[in-house]
């Protein structure tokens, strides 16, 4: 029997059509998977009731992996093939890592990123990651009771190409769908609910296992921008054990610690860590392999001063985030807190003392992540479809746009607008009596249509010949969160429409949209001539058609010799058109618009004498009907 | 007769809303969809339609609307854990019979 969720109203999902997505933070020391159940955001437990997932991998001779609180026990026996924190190593080579001596691992290095040689082969971090979230994936699907449609993954705002593309590589090679990689911060932001809240500049602080993130949000109308991120890839929780680690190396006279004590003694670190935040003092006892006792006792000012120079390390991008914001500490509204290592109380005070206003803490800081990264997912596979919910997710690379006469691009969405979006634009016909428009998308940046990327083309039928200029048609692109774009156009007066649905980053590597990009800036003053010189062309087209459309409804209105002059001074437009000189067209069109004047004249007058006949002849058929 | 929650529905409805922040309660109804024949609905309300029957449990909604109510007649909505997995339950003695996974049923 089926256990069902709750619904928003009119969007129960069909049987069998239940569209299951989840939320994972992705995490240096801990991961974890949240899915919205019944409207609500929840992290999914494992079978112990555990929410958490440590992110440790062991590896064993046949190939097999123990994930998480199990290959964590492990850590002290097997260092070798039991890889903590690996995402550090993501899209990172050997020389970017930090602390590489105190690390039990055999790394190998590798083109692009660092390997590591264990017991079953050499393992490359996206492997092992992808290790991690199995196991999670694994757990929501027992949890969800079904296959799920995809996740949404976060990554610190810091993560550059190479480690976003190593998370989306380890995520596929788990069998996940990614929906969206969502900065760490933005998805804390919208656990908070910050979304919901009035309009203001939020930072958010991320101390996490192994990076600290802090971003400068603006939220306006229930859209996150986000102003300025800083950080530091390499701090976090783990700095903290290592100091502690140094001190009690330190303290006690220690010999260089083998494997299996150096990672006995750091569990003990982090233990010690965790219990200072809320007891007076810890005792880290260790025995080593040696057969020495370690035993010291570790109190909060002790561990202040050892934390202090850490915490004010955080301090510093904090600084500049807000500097690069162009803000000051009073224009922060509120401060997020998120991350294990931000319940050190020596932590809150500091930010708490920088921001002058108590940070946010009342959501689990280990959870807030992947709750707001369930939402999103939950949005993104369409389970909630509130106009206003949308969020600041992904931007176009390119702009949007449609073929107008002339082969001008006309420009619907610009580049860099944030999706979903929905934009229209009213046109109209060109010639008297057409009743088809032919419209093509295309894509690109320059200003005429051969130089962008042909999207689609489709026709609009069916439009009632009416003058030229009359028809409205309003077209509508409309991109969604997948960057699916489709395009209608609708005629406004009878209602026929007609759409298309195209994806219009396909096939478009990275390299051929900034290729594309490089093309435009190049050749943006060439651009601007050709489309004034083909503006030229089209107005001098359209008024030929437009004086001799007129010429042959009232040739009684011209005498011979100024229809003469008409015609050679069109003959000479036609052949400025046919050449590439804007000004001579111009001077062309001025000469017909001279010659024409007249007659225009004369053709007002004309439908004025008919309007005016018209209502004689109704207001004595009212009278002798009365 | 009409439809019943059990008290531990009832107590995760009023949180779901409670969380939710808005809706005057749960709607059950039924579709004609699925594999066989009929599906149920399930969903937060946030206004009741004329021909809507409202019946209360522990202070919680429930909202039929009268064309679902024969389907639905002596019903009781319950909340149940199943492994990992958990959520509502219908407990439906018009169903004839249903399909696998229980999404879909015939009366």
């Amino acid at each position: 029997m089926a256990l069902f969720q709750i619904a928003e109203p009119g969007e129960s999902a069909a049987p069998h059509e239940h569209k299951l997505a989840i939320g994972i933070d992705l995490g240096t020391t801990n991961s974890l998977v949240a899915t919205v159940r019944s409207g609500m955001a929840v992290c999914l437990n494992d079978e112990q009731g555990r929410p958490l997932l440590p992110s440790v991998v062991r590896y064993h001779a046949d190939n097999s992996t123990e994930v998480g609180y199990d290959a964590q026990t492990k850590q002290a026996i097997d260092p070798h093939n039991t890889i903590v924190s690996v995402k550090r190593f993501m899209g990172r080579g050997l020389k970017d890592i930090a602390h590489v001596e105190s690390m039990p691992y055999d790394f190998v290095e590798a083109p692009g990123m660092v390997k590591v040689k264990t017991i079953a082969g050499i393992k490359s971090p996206v492997e092992v990651s992808a290790e991690v979230l199995k196991s999670l994936k694994q757990r929501a699907e027992m949890a969800l009771g079904g296959d799920l449609v995809g996740a949404v993954i976060t990554v610190p705002a810091y993560f550059d190409d190479a480690q976003r593309q190593a998370t989306k590589d380890a995520a596929r090679l788990a069998g996940l769908n990614v929906l969206r990689l969502l900065n760490e911060p933005t998805a804390a932001a919208i656990a908070y609910g910050l979304d919901n809240a009035a309009e203001g500049v939020y930072a958010v602080y991320d101390l996490g296992g192994g990076t600290f993130d802090i971003s400068i949000l603006k939220l306006t109308k229930g859209v996150f921008e986000v102003m300025s991120t800083g950080g530091d890839s390499a701090l976090g929780g783990d700095d903290f054990d290592h100091r502690i680690f140094c001190w009690v190396i330190e303290q006690a006279k220690l010999q260089p610690l083998s494997p299996e004590d150096g990672r006995h003694l750091m569990m003990r670190c982090r233990e010690a860590k965790e219990y200072l935040t809320n007891n007076p003092e810890a005792q880290i006892t260790v025995r080593l392999t040696s057969g020495e006792m370690v035993d010291i006792k570790l109190d909060v000012p002790t561990f202040a001063a050892i934390a202090q120079t850490l915490i004010s390390k955080t301090l510093q991008p904090v600084k500049k985030a807000l500097r690069d914001a162009g803000l000051r500490v009073e224009d922060v509204k509120g401060v997020v807190m998120v991350g294990g290592s931000t319940r050190m109380p020596q932590v809150q005070k500091a930010v708490g003392d920088f921001f002058r206003q108590d940070p946010l803490t009342n959501l689990d800081p280990d959870k807030v992540v992947a709750l707001g990264a369930a939402t999103q997912a939950n949005l993104l596979v369409g389970n909630k479809t509130g106009k206003d919910d949308w969020l600041l997710l992904d931007v176009i690379p390119l702009s949007l746009g449609l073929e107008t006469m002339g082969g001008l691009t006309e420009k619907v969405i610009p580049r860099n607008s944030t999706i979903p979006t929905a934009r229209g634009q009213e046109f109209t016909t060109f010639k008297d009596g057409q009743t088809a428009m032919a419209i093509h998308v295309v894509q690109g940046e320059r200003e005429l249509v051969s130089d962008c990327r042909s999207l689609a083309r489709f026709e609009l039928r069916g439009i009632p010949p009416m003058v030229a200029g009359a028809a409205r048609i309003r077209v509508t692109f409309q991109v969604d969160a997948d960057g699916l774009l489709s395009v209608a156009a609708r005629e406004q007066t009878t209602g026929v429409e007609s759409s298309v649905t195209v994806k219009p980053s396909y096939g478009l590597t990275d390299d051929e949209i900034a290729g594309m990009l490089k093309d435009s800036m190049e050749h943006a003053k060439d651009d601007a001539i050709s489309r004034a010189l083909k503006e030229a062309q089209v107005e001098a087209q359209r008024m030929i058609e437009a004086t001799e459309a007129a010429m042959a409804e009232d040739p009684h209105l011209l005498n011979e010799a100024e229809t003469a002059k008409i015609v050679s001074t069109i003959t000479k437009l036609r052949e400025t058109i046919a050449g590439d000189n804007r000004r001579l067209i111009n001077i062309a069109m001025d000469d017909l618009g001279f010659e024409t004047q007249a007659f225009a004249h004369r053709r007002m007058d004309q439908s004025i004498k008919k309007v005016l006949s018209g209502r004689n002849v109704d207001d004595i058929k009212m009278g002798e009907d009365a | 007769m009409g439809v019943t929650l059990s008290d531990k529905a009832a107590t995760h409805v009023a949180n779901f809303l409670a969380k939710r922040g808005k809706g005057i309660g749960l709607r059950l109804g039924v579709r004609t969809s699925g594999c066989s024949g009929m599906a149920y609905k399930l969903e937060f309300v946030d206004e009741v339609n004329p021909d809507d029957l409202v019946f209360e449990h522990n202070g919680v909604k429930v909202i039929v609307d009268a064309k679902s109510l024969p389907y639905l007649d002596g019903m009781e909505l319950d909340f149940a854990r199943e492994g990992l997995n958990e959520g509502f339950k219908f407990n439906n003695p018009n169903v004839k019979d249903q399909c696998g996974c229980g999404e879909s049923f015939n009366v």
